[in-house]
């Protein structure tokens, strides 16, 4: 057990697995000597050399692009996209043929692979290192997408994530690198030392993808969020002394249909969060989904959480952002309901 | 993976080349391997001439100043004392307004800054010898062009803090500059989106028979994206009234010019494989520059077509407020840097005309730090980004349409709502 914050975790699950399997190899923008803009392939090209940990010309297509080529001659491409706000150059070869190439040979070649990438808001960085683009991913038949919350868990799913046979977008709440955050942006930050979560195995351990976590058992009602809005809808519930179960997807898809389903026929009621933009977002198929399968034991409309329907404005970010008031209100409508 | 058991004897090893920079933290760098071209040495093309008699100046380096100061060459522009005087005040006064915003960064008044220190020629001098009414798509390193354009110091600094003078409304990172009125397209965040919109706007102004010219901007890194093929394609398709330019500062970020090709060829001799007009240019030398970029701008505006232009130069400082160089590259690769500092050189041009002495130099200095300091003053009048967010709640819902749909209305509300939460007062 050795106490990591995110980026310490993900870099660990790194070493262990190139460690294990030499088809692992790791590239990206400044990925290689340098070790990442966030740092999290530090000290790996100098641990397993320049051919399985190197830096990428700055082209998200080409990063997929020859990623796909590696992966079909039989290596393991863990590669990064510097911010997800950057991964549409590469968006092609993820949607038309990362994902599809295994359906569309019947299963002759397949793709593991694994896309990293930082993402979402709270950092000021404005319109392009602020995005939640996750729905893009959901919305595209033959990816599986998993979003982290705690350093446990990081190391855990992305391990998995490298040993899975399919695709896995990655996504890393970069808010939360460093410390939880509980959307109080006038609160100082908390760094994930004082978090139980940042107790971090060494060696080798998995967190199965397609697996959600109960995080908070109650009766009231079911929340449920992913990265960043897991610790933001906590500290909401218990600052509003609500009795919430609140549930961390973990993976986004396949989804853990069974945990959700469960937990919203006890409460009977569900409130979805994510720091996306609305419309479209995968709040709303969570929303439908509860809808579809729950509709029975509803006691009131499932609620949505999200961001505001306009591009992350830099001064604004605080009004964008779905902090305590947005939830706190939600929380509210759902029980009054 | 190859069937280990069954290897191919008689076939040698694949091995993979992975490009690495000359020096690392703890290297001395030594940059004696550059090859340096004397000023004046590269032929002049006639501005009609056909792209071909470009391609050896793709592997050269147009320079015009002499070690000695002196413009050499026919490549002299020939420029009067008082355009070299504008260039060398604009020059200055980047730098100076580079550094009050990077300390400014630094004491918290802003989220995010970055300079152009040592590449502070390329856009005064481009901006010099283009028409004011000449369009730029730039990228976050050319703050040059408005300086060069008379673009209020103020109005940049309000949209570095975010603040009520800030034109674009607190909506976009530090630095992202956008004004139609001086020719100066929005940033993008996103690399490499400007190249093929500036071959766009080219085209456009030939559709209608206009007679204004776009340039674009790029990095030596962000030439890896997609996006600069497409631009160089259209380019040269449809002959766009197009200046091109590469900033090749040898870094991207930690990655060395090497990791986007610049160890198998030159930037600008990628202008060969498109049939495009290339030169490759002394970044540091705001005369090279300016001739440079008037005959590229010369031969686009008399329907001889694009040029791409590679401004050979250094990334003196940082990549940006967030980057500590220090962790992947050599400790004084600046100073060694063979083609110098670009204000140093220009101000011995002017010194060695004798247009110029310390005297005026020392008072030009003094001039420009109160001219900086005072817009700063009045900028931060206005507003740092700590104070703001919640000033003008509504103006963040306006302009995702030109009209606000029903759904972007309610939220605005929603928003608005939150916020009085929040304040207990009325956010306005
Ligand atoms: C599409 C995209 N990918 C990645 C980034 C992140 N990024 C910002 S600047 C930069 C380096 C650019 O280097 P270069 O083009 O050489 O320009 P320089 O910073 O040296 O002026 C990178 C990788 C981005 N902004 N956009």
């Amino acid at each position: 057990m050795t106490t990591r914050n995110m980026i310490e975790a993900i870099n660990d699950a790194h070493r262990v697995m190139m460690e294990r399997d030499d088809s692992i190899v790791v590239f990206g923008e400044d990925v290689g000597y340098f070790g990442g803009v966030f740092r999290a392939t530090g000290g790996l090209q100098q641990q397993f050399g320049k051919t399985r940990c190197f830096d990428a010309p700055i082209s998200e297509g080409g990063i997929v692009g020859t990623a796909v080529g590696m992966a079909a001659y039989g290596l393991k491409p863990v590669i990064e996209i510097q911010f997800a706000d950057y991964i549409y150059p590469g968006y092609d070869q993820i949607v038309s043929e990362v994902a599809r190439i295994r359906y569309r040979t019947a299963g002759e070649w397949t793709m593991p692979m694994v896309i990293r990438s930082p993402y979402g808001g709270g950092i000021f960085g404005g319109q392009t290192h602020s995005q939640s683009p996750e729905a893009l991913f959901t919305h595209c038949a033959g990816l599986k997408v998993v979003i982290p919350s705690n350093p446990h868990d990081a190391k855990g799913l992305l391990i998995a994530a490298i040993e899975d046979p399919d695709p896995v977008m990655f996504f890393e709440p970069k808010r939360i690198y460093n410390g939880p955050f509980d959307g109080h942006h006038d609160r100082p930050v908390r760094p994930w030392s004082k978090h139980a979560l940042s107790d971090v195995p060494d060696g080798h351990y998995s967190v199965s993808l397609g697996k959600a976590q109960v995080v908070r058992k109650g009766e009231a009602l079911t929340v449920l969020a992913y990265g960043t809005m897991v610790h933001v809808a906590l500290a909401a519930v218990e600052d509003n002394g609500v009795d919430a179960e609140v549930i961390d997807l973990r993976t986004l898809l396949p989804l853990d249909m069974e945990t959700i389903e469960e937990s919203v026929k006890k409460t009977g009621r569900c409130l979805v969060v994510q720091e996306a933009t609305k419309t479209s977002g995968f709040a709303s198929e969570l929303a439908t989904l509860v809808q579809e399968r729950c509709f029975y034991h509803l006691e009131a409309p499932v609620e949505r959480v999200t961001g505001w329907d306009t591009p992350y404005p830099h001064a604004y970010e605080w009004v964008y952002f779905p902090g305590p008031v947005r939830l706190k209100n939600a929380l509210k409508k759902v029980l009054a309901a | 993976m190859a069937d280990k058991s069954h290897p191919r004897p008689n076939r040698p090893a694949l091995a993979l080349h992975v490009p690495e920079p000359p020096f690392r933290p703890g290297d001395t760098p030594d940059f004696s391997s550059i090859k340096v071209p004397a000023a004046g040495e590269a032929p002049r093309p006639d501005i009609a001439a056909d792209a071909e008699a470009t391609f050896p100046l793709c592997t050269h380096l147009v320079r015009v100043l002499d070690e000695q100061g002196r413009a050499v060459g026919p490549w002299d522009p020939k420029l009067d004392a008082d355009t070299l005087r504008k260039m060398l005040k604009d020059m200055k006064t980047v730098r100076v307004f580079d550094d009050r915003m990077y300390r400014a960064q630094r004491q918290g008044k802003t989220s995010f800054y970055m300079k152009c220190t040592g590449e502070e020629a390329i856009a005064i001098a481009a901006a010099t010898a283009m028409d004011p009414e000449d369009m730029h798509f730039p990228t976050y390193r050319q703050q040059g062009l408005l300086v060069a354009r008379g673009y209020p110091l103020e109005t940049m600094m309000c949209q570095i803090y975010s603040n009520r003078g800030d034109p674009l409304q607190g909506r976009q990172l530090p630095i992202m500059y956008s004004d139609k009125k001086h020719g100066f397209f929005s940033i993008s965040g996103n690399l490499g989106t400007q190249y093929p919109q500036a071959v766009g706007w080219a085209m456009a102004s030939a559709i209608k028979g206009d007679s204004r010219i776009a340039m674009g901007w790029i990095g030596d890194g962000a030439t890896a994206e997609g996006d600069f093929h497409s631009a160089m394609t259209f380019a040269a398709v449809y002959q766009a009234p197009v200046i091109l330019a590469v900033v090749n500062n040898q870094w991207a970020i930690s990655s060395f010019s090497g990791i986007a090709g610049a160890e198998q060829a030159t930037f600008a001799s990628r202008a060969v494989g498109y049939g495009i007009a290339g030169l490759r240019v002394d970044g540091n030398d705001a005369l090279a520059v300016y001739a440079a970029v008037q005959w590229a701008s010369e031969r686009a505006r008399t329907n001889n077509g694009p040029t791409m232009i590679e401004f050979f130069t250094y990334r003196a400082e940082g990549h940006s407020t967030s980057d500590d160089p220090t962790g992947y590259r050599a400790k004084g690769e600046a100073e060694e840097w063979p083609l110098g500092d670009p204000i140093a050189r220009l101000k011995a041009h002017l010194v060695t005309l004798g247009e110029w002495d310390e005297e005026r130099d020392a008072a030009l200095d003094k001039e420009i730090d109160t001219t900086v300091r005072a817009a700063q003053k009045d900028a931060e009048k206005l507003g740092i980004l700590p104070q703001q967010g919640f000033d003008d709640i509504p103006s963040m819902f306006e302009d995702v349409y030109s009209e606000t749909p029903w759904h972007l209305a309610e939220q605005r509300d929603q928003a608005l709502a939150e916020a009085r939460e929040f304040l207990g007062r009325d956010p306005a």
